[in-house]
């Protein structure tokens, strides 16, 4: 597809002036009033605000389950709000990796199947995606462990499930709707070290979180309120979390 | 994804619930079950019925004495003298239609050997008899038309009269009592077998030669039936028109007066017994496509319930990139799956049932080819239609809602 003409190329993320709206019956409810973000390649971006604030909705938009009322949403150069909902489908399913805060793996399902979910999607042939499922789970520390069904692994380790099935497809970006939001703190600081990791050998991320604890590991933070941006600033002083995990006191079971 | 990838999947996602899934598959095992056994035994009733009409003899017509009305007595069947042996000949000779005919007249009496006696049916007639019926003997030979013409005191018996006066020795030479006079036994005729439309067993009899019967069993000189085979099937009803007409003439009877003589066309009971076994197919099978259809509700039902509870995975494989057909698709083919699946079993168990049914029965065991495929059409269609509309709704689910469904 040709790049729109008067875009500056290489951002992956590129939003203009997004509105939306829902009308419920007599009332109009403005979710977003005017939003313009640009995410260049190998950004980790925190996306933080309130409920109702219009970040969950922003990152609908985003992950290309929803579309913009009104203003434009370029995904790699792809202008993406006049696209079909099966086009949209092929879109996620190749350029954007999902986590969601409860992992939404498939019950009596074993991790590498889980894994393999998209690959299937993506017409890929059976052993490239098992090969690359592997390469996944291995990638997130679950090597061990490709045979085992949900219910006989950890949340840490299910949401790693998740994050490698996010991968699997190889994506542009991965999205994180609240990842750590079901996790005790240490295990969250153990997903946010992947996702550094991650972030470090060049993948673009973005990560919608309210606590500030979590959005410190990222490199930038957008702080959503009333629909619309308040804030865009770059974290100061952010920690490695591999060296927060070395200085966390383990847990007794 | 290919075909197979979908079915394995779908598979798996029957899998996870097994109790329901074979409680769903019930519906249209017993339905497919029903239609497959309903319509092997009609098929196979029919088959019976039409060996039965076989077994009477082709293209035969059967002339009998008629009623009579003396003075407002109505008298039943073959109540009437006017039907003799010129009559026989006479239609031998001049109905073309006709290829033979045999003369019959019939009592009942007890039969003896030895110390067995037995009480049977003493049926006089002439060798063509034999070839009319298609009815062969088993041991010996008829007796022949020498025979006849001398009234000789020769029989041949039926396999039920052999069993019950012979039973392990040789009959043929023997000589056998009937009204005191000695017969000899010489030949034996195959079995026939219980006719359904006669209602008796044909092979509980003895033939003599019909002037035999007349002048030292009965005594009486005229006919109680004439036995004619047409040239064919299609012909008996030619031979049916010319019989009646040339026995009207020969026995004077004025147009508008009753016959005193009927004509039975066996084509036409062939025909009936068709019609009716074939009726009685249809309805079995349509008794027992209700249960299919009530199967193929279960299945729409359960995949409506199996759509609600998974709308959660269904927003998860939206938004790892399922299109609306993949999902569609992916219901559609676990409703086909199950009703296929259900199908196959209900076939077994169908085929099974026929089996045992038709063995019970002594029918013939007729597994019809065509019953067994427009089952497993008819169970895929009933899989399509019932799983569309759940498969629809599970493809038109919203990602966002799906996704926050709890």
């Amino acid at each position: 597809m040709r790049n729109t003409p008067g875009v500056r190329n290489g951002a992956v993320i590129q939003v203009e002036d997004v509105h939306k709206y829902y009308d419920l019956g007599e009332t109009r409810v403005h979710a977003l009033r005017g939003v313009s973000i640009r995410i260049e390649p190998g950004e980790f971006v925190a996306i933080m605000g309130a409920s109702g604030s219009g970040k969950s909705t922003f990152m609908n938009i985003v992950g290309c389950l929803d579309k913009p009322t009104q203003g434009r949403y370029l995904l790699e150069g792809i202008e993406v709000s006049s696209l079909s909902k099966s086009d949209l489908a092929a879109i996620r399913n190749r350029k954007i990796g999902f986590v969601f805060q409860g992992f939404n793996l498939l019950s009596r399902t074993t991790a590498l199947e889980n894994v393999e979910l998209p690959t299937l999607y993506a017409r890929v042939s059976k052993q490239e995606g098992q090969k690359r499922s592997r390469q996944a789970l291995e990638l997130v520390g679950l090597g061990d462990r490709m045979l085992h069904f949900p219910s006989q692994l950890s949340g840490g380790q299910q949401q790693r499930v998740a994050i490698a099935r996010a991968l699997v497809n190889r994506p542009s970006i991965l999205l994180a709707d609240e990842p750590t939001g079901n996790l005790d703190s240490r295990t969250s600081v153990e997903i946010m070290g992947i996702f550094q990791k991650l972030n470090q050998d060049g993948l673009t991320i973005v990560l919608v979180t309210h606590e500030p604890d979590v959005a410190q590991f990222a490199k930038r933070s957008v702080h959503f309120r009333d629909g619309r941006i308040r804030r865009d600033e770059p974290v100061l002083n952010r920690p490695s979390a591999a060296d927060v995990l070395k200085n966390m006191p383990t847990l007794e079971d | 994804m290919d075909l197979l990838a979908i079915i394995r999947i779908a598979m798996r996602a029957l899998a996870r619930n097994k109790l329901r899934s074979s409680l769903t598959m019930l519906g249209i095992i017993i339905g497919v079950g029903a239609v497959i056994a309903m319509v092997s035994v009609g098929q196979g009733a029919q088959q019976q019925a039409q060996q039965q009409i076989a077994a009477l003899g082709s293209n035969m017509l059967f002339v009998g004495a008629g009623t009579v009305n003396r003075g407002g007595m109505h008298m039943g069947w073959g109540a009437t003298k006017s039907l003799v042996y010129d009559d026989m000949k006479a239609i031998q000779r001049e109905c073309q239609a006709v290829q033979a005919a045999a003369p019959g007249s019939t009592t009942s009496t007890q039969v003896v050997f030895g110390n067995d006696n037995w009480a049977t049916q003493i049926t006089g007639t002439e060798p063509q008899y034999f070839d009319i019926r298609s009815w062969p003997m088993a041991e010996g030979s008829s007796f022949t038309q020498a025979d006849v013409d001398s009234a000789a005191n020769v029989a041949v018996i039926g396999e039920t009269v052999r069993k019950n006066l012979f039973g392990a020795t040789d009959p043929l030479g023997q000589t056998i009592r009937i009204n005191n006079l000695p017969f000899r036994v010489t030949g034996v005729l195959t079995p026939k077998g219980t006719a359904a439309a006669m209602g008796n067993d044909q092979d509980d009899t003895v033939l003599v030669p019909i002037t035999t019967l007349q002048k030292k069993i009965t005594g009486q000189d005229w006919l109680r039936w004439i036995m004619v085979s047409a040239v064919s099937r299609e012909g008996s009803y030619a031979a049916q028109q010319q019989i009646t007409a040339l026995l009207r003439d020969r026995h004077r009877i004025r147009p508008g007066q009753d016959d005193d003589f009927f004509v039975r066309n066996l084509a036409d009971m062939a025909e009936l017994a068709d019609q009716q076994s074939r009726l009685f197919t249809i309805l079995l099978a349509s008794i027992a496509s209700i249960s299919l259809l009530v199967g193929g509700i279960g299945i729409m039902n359960i995949m409506l319930v199996s759509v609600t509870e998974r709308t959660r995975e269904i927003g998860v494989r939206m938004a790892i990139g399922a299109t609306e057909g993949d999902v569609q698709q992916q219901f559609l083919t676990e409703a086909v799956v199950l009703s296929l699946l259900g199908g196959v079993i209900g076939i077994v168990l169908g085929l099974t049932a026929s089996y045992l049914i038709t063995q019970t029965l002594g029918w013939p065991v007729l597994v019809s080819a065509t019953a067994i495929l427009i089952a497993v059409i008819f169970s895929m269609g009933v899989g399509i239609f019932f799983g569309y509309y759940p498969a629809r709704k599970a493809a038109r689910l919203d990602p966002i809602e799906a996704l926050r469904y709890e």
